[in-house]
This record gives structure tokens, sequence and C-alpha cells, in this order.
């Protein structure tokens, strides 16, 4: 389970995190949910450790990790460019995170995360031959395959199209649920928020303002402005 | 359309750099005459140094640096069906050779001919000689003062260890006073004892040098290097006097006589000139005493013509070895391949 | 099709006509020339010059490696962080590259450094370091940051992301400062002298030897054609490595250098420092001797023998910018053909314009006086130094513009040209701003190339025109502590100069940054 307690982040000279706090319970999928530029970003950077919190905490099962470097962390995290390593074939790619643990049936592994994201066989392609879509599903089967403790993707389908993004969604919900991950999605977007996640942590310039389910929230919105945002 | 403007584009940048170039090449006439010349002498060129000739003949002249002297032979060979200039200067008693194996040079008498010692004068006046010096060892005078040890007098002296492990000479096969120094221990050892010689400096702790900047700059005591003794000019105690940070009338460095050998440097009209006779001019010119009395503080050599006056400093600080070592220009031609890979059995096998 | 053709024919026209006429041409000439009159049999093609091969290739191959490994630590600080002093430390290591092999020889010499394979491998890294780390920086500071977190996050350590990340991204960018590494040092010439004395001959020296020693023009023509078929050799795999690797991927429009912190404060401190330590300790000997009398006023003052030293400066800059103009057109016209083209034809163009840095100056010097008499006589000719200087200029240009250009994807191009822009306008607009920021990096080397170049100089026949490291020369062939003293104020003074253009070069480039 993942604790974060006021944890605060200043990015040069402006303060991007104050005071955030927000728990992620196992096996669930939370969707943080903000405008651009409230710090989601941030957010999940923090936790993943790419970044220095100036105070507060962060906790798994209730020990800090502050200071436990990234890679150390056992956690997963899809770029919002998806960051695929461009040097690398897809099964180069998925059998990163695979290699950097040590596993051993390496090839069997990298199968089966491809299957997850329907890219069977898919190993050997390039990476700039690959759609748009793809390239996303290659990034989310190589977030999954070394089997993180806790998941999360930074705008998992900020950049499809819209046709893709329905399928897609329903796609990673999949993935997500047969894997029973514990999750964290960063979105704009409030159907894609609340088809993904099971609960949603709405964000306002740097501060978690309101967590529920989406009818929760709707039903009950802490300020005006979560109103007007949800709408 | 964008094919044209690129095809244009190309052509117009093309078209500029050649007319720049042509532009910029030399347009050869009657008023100008075309000097070539090794490195030094080119460097020491200023306004002054042809402006009374330009003023006698309205020719202006154009010196073209050619590198070492080695390169400038070369140079002048490779271009002798068009040559690059109409006279050349620099060719010593080691280059000679080849150079008038190809008959690259014009025979010209110059006028001042009979005013300079016979012994450095090309008796088929196919060069000219301008200017000679004497590749000697110099010492550093503070050196020995604070050790109390001998100044050397003469080679054989050099063969103890406490000397020659004090002495750097430069490598005969990269620098022209290298193999003037190797020439002098043959002038002096002949050709049985020569080589007996250096595998004793060997044994006793020579140090080479490459060449006469890295012997004197890097390797001399009086730069802050290991040795005490170099191998260098007899002009070079002047040069350090007027050359000096602040102003003396004692040179630090002194020149060991004995072991000297004699360089000449001559000049030439090259075959192809186109004006033959302005290139005589030029050449009779660089002999005259006005030209001849400018040489020793620009090149740091002595003048040819026995009419020209040395520089106080020169009177006061420079040596002109009674003896020095010299061959002629054909017997090195013949040896000195020869001799250099000897020496380097010797030295370095 | 054939539309796009033409265009290309056009655009490689200027880099080819420059190629062949200055290059190609006068080397054919002499090489003609020489083995007109070779006899085999009779030539000295023995045991020492295969030994004399073996150590060219063996030096030049070890001094790239260590080079590479030398200039590691500040290359990694320099493209990763942003802090004070960067700038300068960049410009700082760019002195050594201009300064006349004789200056840095005595420098050595006078530190107990003489004659040893270990003063020759010593002296290569001091000259070097700068090419490795700004051709390689100019891509490092570049690469999306994001590819190096996600290897950190899928559980890599730091230098699990090197090695696997950026090591591998950057390859083409360090195969391109290693070839230049092992031309320079492949055709060393004053370093091997000075440094090493006769018995670490290179092939460039023994080229020198036989043909201006010895006269032995035939013998010099062979091995000249020994040392180009090397070079072309280690050219050719190399560029068939580049282009088998070529990945195309986005570069990131600005730096991503950020503030180091922690840890990393003192490793970049650590490396900056130690690098421009090992590096100054030459150049501080020189420092010093320059400021042991009034030797700075007296560059100004007139010499009876050489003039105004200081007048020397105006003619090394003028000659210089004319350089760096023609390095820059010639190169980045080339680079665009290379990467417009894949092929054979555009391999063996590259490897083309490649060739004037690892053939013998010599050759290149000879060549000139025996070719470019005609159409119009430009061997006595003042362009001659900056055409020459531009012709080992170029590969700077092209090596530090192709990466660059090769990681420009196919589609962005494609869009523009659906877009409606026509090739040329696709260049311009696409290629050309991108471009610029590595055009400028070449730029600044071709520059400083044509500053301190001293060795194709004096194979070219020129007027008493004095460029500065000719004025070092001058003077410290003449004996005297004002001469020696003088000559190290102007090294110094050459040092300064070149660190001040390359920081207002590299300046431009930041400010170029939002014009994209």
């Amino acid at each position: 389970m993942l604790g974060v307690d006021t944890i605060d982040v200043t990015l040069g000279d402006a303060p991007v995190l104050k005071g955030t706090s927000l728990n992620v319970a196992d096996g669930e999928i939370v969707a943080v949910l903000g405008p651009s530029g409230s710090g989601k970003t941030t957010l999940l950077r923090a936790v993943a450790g790419l970044l220095e919190i100036q105070s507060g905490d962060i906790t798994w099962d209730g020990q800090s990790i502050i200071g436990v470097p990234s890679h150390l962390r056992r956690f997963g995290l899809m770029f919002q460019g998806y960051a695929l390593f461009p040097h690398m074939d897809v099964g180069g790619n998925v059998a990163f995170g695979l290699k950097m643990a040590g596993h051993d049936n390496i090839v069997e592994e990298v199968a089966k995360a491809l299957v997850w994201v329907d890219l069977g066989g898919f190993e050997s392609r390039p990476i700039d031959s690959l759609s748009g879509g793809e390239k996303q599903r290659v990034a989310l089967a190589r977030t999954l395959a070394p089997q993180p403790r806790l998941v999360m993707l930074d705008e998992p389908l900020g950049a499809l199209d819209r046709n893709l993004r329905q399928r897609l969604i329903l796609d990673t919900r999949r993935v997500l649920d047969e894997r029973g991950v514990t999750a964290v999605i960063v979105t704009h977007d409030r159907d894609e928020a609340s088809a993904l996640a099971d609960r949603l942590a709405i964000m306002r310039e740097g501060s978690i303002v309101q967590t529920g389910r989406v009818n929760e929230i709707l039903a009950n919105p802490a300020d005006e402005w979560v109103a007007e945002f949800l709408n | 359309m964008s094919r044209n403007q690129t095809t244009a584009g190309a052509v117009m940048a093309l078209a500029l750099v050649l007319a720049a170039c042509s532009g910029g090449a030399s347009e050869e006439s009657p008023q100008t005459i075309t000097l070539m010349a090794h490195d030094s002498f080119a460097g020491g060129v200023t306004s002054a140094t042809f402006a009374s000739f330009t003023q006698e003949t309205g020719v202006e002249v154009k010196v073209i640096a050619a590198g070492d002297a080695g390169l400038l032979v070369n140079q002048a060979i490779l271009t002798k069906d068009n040559p690059l200039a109409d006279v050349l200067f620099g060719v010593d008693d080691t280059f000679l050779s080849r150079a008038l194996d190809e008959e690259i040079f014009l025979i010209h008498k110059a006028k001042d001919i009979n005013r300079v010692a016979p012994g450095l004068v090309d008796r088929k006046h196919r060069v000219t000689p301008i200017d000679f010096g004497d590749v000697c060892i110099n010492y550093d005078k503070s050196w020995f003062e604070s050790t109390k040890l001998v100044v050397p007098d003469d080679l054989d002296d050099l063969r103890a260890n406490l000397y020659a492990s004090h002495l750097t000479v430069e490598h005969p096969a990269t620098s022209s006073p290298g193999l003037a120094f190797v020439l002098a221990t043959i002038y002096e050892f002949g050709e049985e004892g020569w080589l007996d010689y250096w595998a004793d400096l060997r044994e006793a702790g020579v140090n080479v040098a490459t060449d006469w900047n890295s012997a004197y700059y890097g390797d001399f005591s009086r730069y802050g290097g290991q040795s005490s003794m170099v191998v260098s000019y007899a002009s070079s105690p002047p040069a350090e006097v007027i050359f000096a940070a602040e102003p003396t009338d004692t040179a630090p460095t002194g020149v060991i006589e004995a072991g000297c050998y004699r360089q000449v440097e001559y000049a030439g009209i090259l075959a192809g000139t186109d004006y033959p006779e302005v290139a005589a001019k030029l050449v009779d010119f660089m002999l005259s005493v006005e030209f001849q009395e400018r040489i020793p503080l620009a090149w740091f050599v002595f003048p040819a013509n026995q009419d020209a006056e040395l520089p106080q400093e020169f009177v006061d600080y420079a040596i002109v070895p009674e003896d020095p070592a010299r061959f002629s220009a054909s017997h090195i031609a013949e040896n000195r391949d020869r001799w250099i890979n000897e020496w380097i059995v010797v030295m370095e096998g | 099709m054939g539309r796009i053709r033409w265009g290309w024919v056009a655009v490689a026209a200027l880099p080819a006509v420059f190629i062949g006429y200055f290059f190609i041409y006068p080397v054919a000439r002499i090489l003609g020339l020489g083995l007109a009159e070779l006899n085999i049999g009779a030539s000295g093609l023995d045991a020492r010059l295969l030994r004399i091969a073996g150590f060219t290739l063996w030096q030049a191959t070890l001094s790239t490696i260590l080079t590479l490994l030398a200039a590691a630590p500040l290359t990694w600080a320099v493209s990763t962080y942003e802090f004070r002093g960067r700038r300068l430390a960049t410009a700082l290591i760019t002195v050594p590259f201009v300064l006349p092999t004789v200056v840095v020889g005595t420098a050595f010499v006078s530190l107990g450094f003489g004659d040893s394979i270990w003063a020759i491998l010593a002296a290569h890294v001091f000259f070097n370091t700068a090419v490795v780390v700004r051709t390689v920086s100019t891509l490092w500071s570049r690469i999306d940051p994001h590819l190096e977190e996600a290897a950190r996050v899928l559980g890599a350590t730091s230098w699990e992301v090197f090695r696997r990340v950026t090591l591998p991204l950057l390859k083409p960018a360090v195969a391109a400062a290693a070839s230049i590494v092992f031309l320079f040092t492949f055709t060393s010439f004053g370093v091997v002298l000075i440094l090493g004395g006769f018995e670490y001959a290179t092939l460039e020296v023994e080229i020198y030897r036989q043909a201006v020693t010895l006269f032995d023009l035939p013998l010099a023509a062979a091995l000249a054609i020994v040392q180009l078929v090397g070079v072309t050799g280690a050219l050719y795999a190399y560029s068939r490595y580049q282009e088998r690797k070529a990945v195309t991927w986005t570069l990131e429009r600005t730096s991503n250098r950020r503030a180091p912190s922690g840890a990393a404060r003192a490793l970049v401190a650590l490396s900056v420092l130690a690098t421009i330590g090992a590096l100054s300790i030459p150049l501080l000997a020189l420092v010093t001797r320059s400021f042991s009398g009034e030797f700075y006023r007296r560059l100004f003052e007139s010499d009876p023998v050489v003039g105004r030293p200081i007048s020397a400066v105006g003619n090394s800059l003028l000659f210089a910018f004319i350089a760096m103009g023609i390095a820059t057109v010639v190169g980045v016209m080339a680079a665009a053909v290379i990467t417009g083209r894949r092929g054979s034809l555009s391999r063996w163009f590259d490897l083309t314009l490649m060739l004037p840095l690892g053939t013998s100056a010599v050759t290149i010097g000879f060549g000139f006086i025996v070719a470019l008499g005609w159409p119009v006589d430009l061997r006595a000719s003042l362009w001659l130094i900056p055409i020459a200087h531009a012709l080992v200029a170029v590969p700077f240009v092209v090596r530090s513009t192709l990466p660059t250009l090769r990681s420009i994807p196919a589609e962005t191009r494609e869009a523009a040209s659906v877009l409606g822009a026509s090739p040329s306008r696709v260049w311009r607009e696409i290629d050309l701003p991108i471009v610029s920021r590595a055009a400028l990096v070449g730029a600044a080397f071709a520059f400083v190339v044509s500053l301190g170049e001293f060795g194709a100089t004096s194979f070219v026949a020129r007027p008493n025109t004095q460029t500065i490291p000719t004025m070092i020369f001058r003077l410290l062939g003449r004996p005297g502590e004002t001469s020696f003293g003088m000559a190290m104020a102007m090294a110094v003074v050459l040092a300064v100069l070149t660190a001040g253009i390359v920081m207002w070069i590299d300046r431009a480039q930041v400010g170029d940054i939002g014009r994209f």
C-alpha cells in the first residue's frame, strides 16, 4: 500500500506540490485527475523517486521509502511520450526491466507480456516501425513485465486518437485487472479516469482537493471549482 | 522552380569561390618579381628589406615562404616546368647537389662576387653565396661558473661522462644544425673514427633532441633544461644579448670554438623565369653591401660580402671560428644518407 | 523522381567540386608523379617500413581509446548538468587543440616528458580531448531524459542506465569523435617527432623523411598510398557502422542540462577540475614563462626582425573566418547530400570528405604545387591558406551535423512536404533550423582548426603574411629570453583568443534556441 503524506516539491523556485497526500490500497486503481499544470506528473515522479521532495513522507506498507533510489523501489512508470528505447527492438524494450531484476526466463516472460497487450510475436519489430497505438501497448507491456509493486501511468492514452482511445481504455483496464495490480493513473480526461480507475483523486494547483468514487464526487463536490472542473 | 533555385545557388556559390580565388592570385607582370625562400628568411623580411631595390628598378619583390630548406628545394624541383618564383634563396650545401643535378638554376656571375671569400663561391656560378653561419656548441656560462668546471675546448673533451651527459645535440635526420654537427665530427675524426666518437658520446649519456627549438628552449639549462651545452650557432650569444629580458652587456652563453661547421646559403635564378634580367638584378642586390649589412640582425648569420660591416653586437659577442669544418656539396650528397643511417645505428641501435 | 535527383545533384556540386579540385586532383597528380618512377624491387619496402606502419596503427588506436576514456568524465558533466563555469570549461579544453605543436612540445620537454611512447600518447590525449567532449556532448545534452528515467524506474542502476541506454544512443557521436581522433593521431607528425624522436616514426614522419630529406619521391608516394589505404579502410568500416547503427529518434529541441545536486555536485566538480587541471599542467608552464618579463608589451612594439608580432592576430582571424565560412557551407551541403541519399555513392562521398584529415600534409602540399597552376595559378595565392584550412575543417562540420540530420525522423520532412514545401524548402524549414546548432559546433571547430593550423600552411606557398602560429615559430626560431618570452606570450594570446571565440560561438548556439 502506497502512502503519500503531505509532501512538498519545489522545482526551481516554483512550488509544484503543496502538502499533497494520497493513499492507494493494494490492488486498487486510483486516477489522479486535474487540469494540466496541476502537478500530476510531478506527483508520479516523486513517488517513482525521480525527484527529491522537500518535506513530507512517502511510504510503502508503512515503511518510508525516501532515500531509496528509484531503481530499487520496484515501481513501474509509463511515461507520457512512452520513452521507448529507440536503439532496441520491441523485445529488447520489454525485456529491459526483467534483465535488471535478473529474471531467468526472459524470453518467455517477454512473450507473455506481449500477449497481454495483444502484440504476440512483435519481439523483433523496430520501434520506429510501430503505430501510435502499438507504441502505447509496448510501453504498457514494458512497464508490467517485471511485475512492479505499483504501476504508474502518465497520461497513458493522451496522444492517441479518439477511436483508438476508446478501445485501448478497455484493453488497458482489462490488462490491469487481470494482473491485479496496484496502480496510479494520471490524466486530465474525466471519462478516461472513470473508465480506468476505481477511485478518483482531484488535483488542483499542487494539492489533492477531493478523493472518492466518480459518482460520489459528482454527487457531492468539495467546492465549486471541483463541480465546474468535472463538468 | 525549386530545382532551378538550388542549382543557381550552387553555381553562384561556386562562381564566387572561383572568382575570389582568381582575384587573389598574383598577376605576374614585370612590375613584380617573386622570391621563394625558406620560412625563416621570409619571416625576417620587412617593408624596408627590398625598398631600395624597388626604388632603383621600379620592381616590387614578392616573397613566398616555402617551408624549411628541404621543402624549399623540393618544391622548386617539382615545379621546374612552371616555377613558383623567379629567384630562390636559402639552399645550403646539404641540399645544393640535388638542386644542381636537376639543373633548376640559370648561370649568373653576381656583380660583387669577387668580394666574397673564394671558399664560399660556386665556381660555375649556378648559385650565389649570400650568407654563412657556423654551427657550434654553445654553453651556459652560469652553469659552468656555479659548478667550477672548465669549459671543454675540443671535441675530445666531450667524451668524458661529465660533459657528454650535459650535452644536447639535434637529430641529423630532422635538424639542419644536427646534421651540421655530425659533419663536424666526421671532418674532425675522419671516416674511421667518427662513429667511435658517437658511440662514446652515447655511452656517456649525450641527449638527442629532434630539432633546434626543443633542444635550445627545452633541454638547455639556460631555459630550465638539463643540458648546459647545446648545439646551436656561433651567432647565438649576440642574439642572447639583443633579445635579453633586461639590457645587458655580457652574453649569458658562450661558444666552444672547436668542432664548428660552416653552413653557406645560396641564391639562384630559377631556370623557368620570364624575367631573367630582373632576377639577376635581385641576386646582385642581395649581395650588395646595403642588403648584406642587413643580414646579421635580421637572420643572425654572417654576410658573405666581406665589405659589409658587422653590427656592434656581432663584433662584441659573436665568434667567427678560424678553421670551421666544411665539405663540398657533392661530397655531402654522395654520403649523407649513409652517414645518417650509420649514425642512427650507433645512436639508436 | 527525376526532379528530386536534380536537386541533389545541384546541392552536391559545390562540395564535390571543392573536394575534387582541391584534394583528389592534386593528390592524384603527385602520387602519379611519384609512382611513375617507382621500382618496387629497388625501393626499401622492408621490415622497417612494416614496423612503422604497424606502430602508426597501434599508437593511433591506443591514442583514440585513451582520449575517449580521458574525455568521458568531463563529457558526462557538461552534457548532463548545468553549472557555473560549464561554458568556460568547454572553451578551455579547446585551447590545447589550437596550440602549435612546437609550443606544447617545448612545454612537455621542459617538464621532463621527452622521448617516450607515453609522452606521445599523453600529448595526443592532450590535443584531442576537446574533439570528444564537444562532439559527444552536443548529442548527449539533447537525449530525452525520460529514456534514462524509464530505465531507472525499470530497475537499472546509474551505471546500467549509462551502459544500456545512454551509451548506445551516443554511439554515432562517439564513433564520429573517435574517427576524427584516429585520423589526427594516425597522421601525427610534430608530436611524434618532438616527443618520440626518430625511433617512433609514424608513416607521416617517414613520408616527410623520404620525400624531403632523402628525395625518394617514389617511395614517399608508395608510403602515402599505404597511409591512404589504411585511412580509407578505417573510414569505410566506420561509415558502414554509422549507417547501419543510425537510429531515428527525436532529439530534444533544447538541451536538458539540470543543476547537479548532492553527490552529483561533487562528482561534477571532480570531473571538471581533474580534467582542466591535467590539461593545464603544460599550459601553466607556458603562462608562467610568458609573465617573466615585459613580453606582452613587446608584442605591440615593432621588432626589427619580425615586425609588430601582434599584427599576426588580424591575419589569423581573417584566415580563420574565411576558412570557417568555406568549411561550414561546404560541410553542411555535403552532410545534406549524405543524409538525403543513402547507399554506396553517398557513403563514398562521405568517406572522401574525411580523407584530407588522414592524408599527410606533404602529400597535399606537394599536390597543390604541382596541380594548382592551372587554370588560374593559385599556388602563390593567399586564398590557398583558408582553402587548405577548410579542407581539414570540412570533416568536423560534416561529422558534427550528420548525427543530428540523421536523427530527424522521415515523417517530419514528409509532413512539411505534404504541407506543400518543395524539397529545398523542406531543407530550409526543417533540416536547416535543426542542424544549425550542430553546424555551429562544426563551425567553431573549423575556426580553431584554422587558427591553430601550422603544418599545412608551411607546405602551401604563401606570401609574407604571418599568422599567430607562424609568428610563434618565427620567435622560437631565434635565441634569447625575449624571443622565447614573446613566443610564450603569443601562445597565451592564441589560447585566450581561442577560449574567447569558442565561448562566443557557444553563446550564439544558446541564443538560437528561441528560434525553433
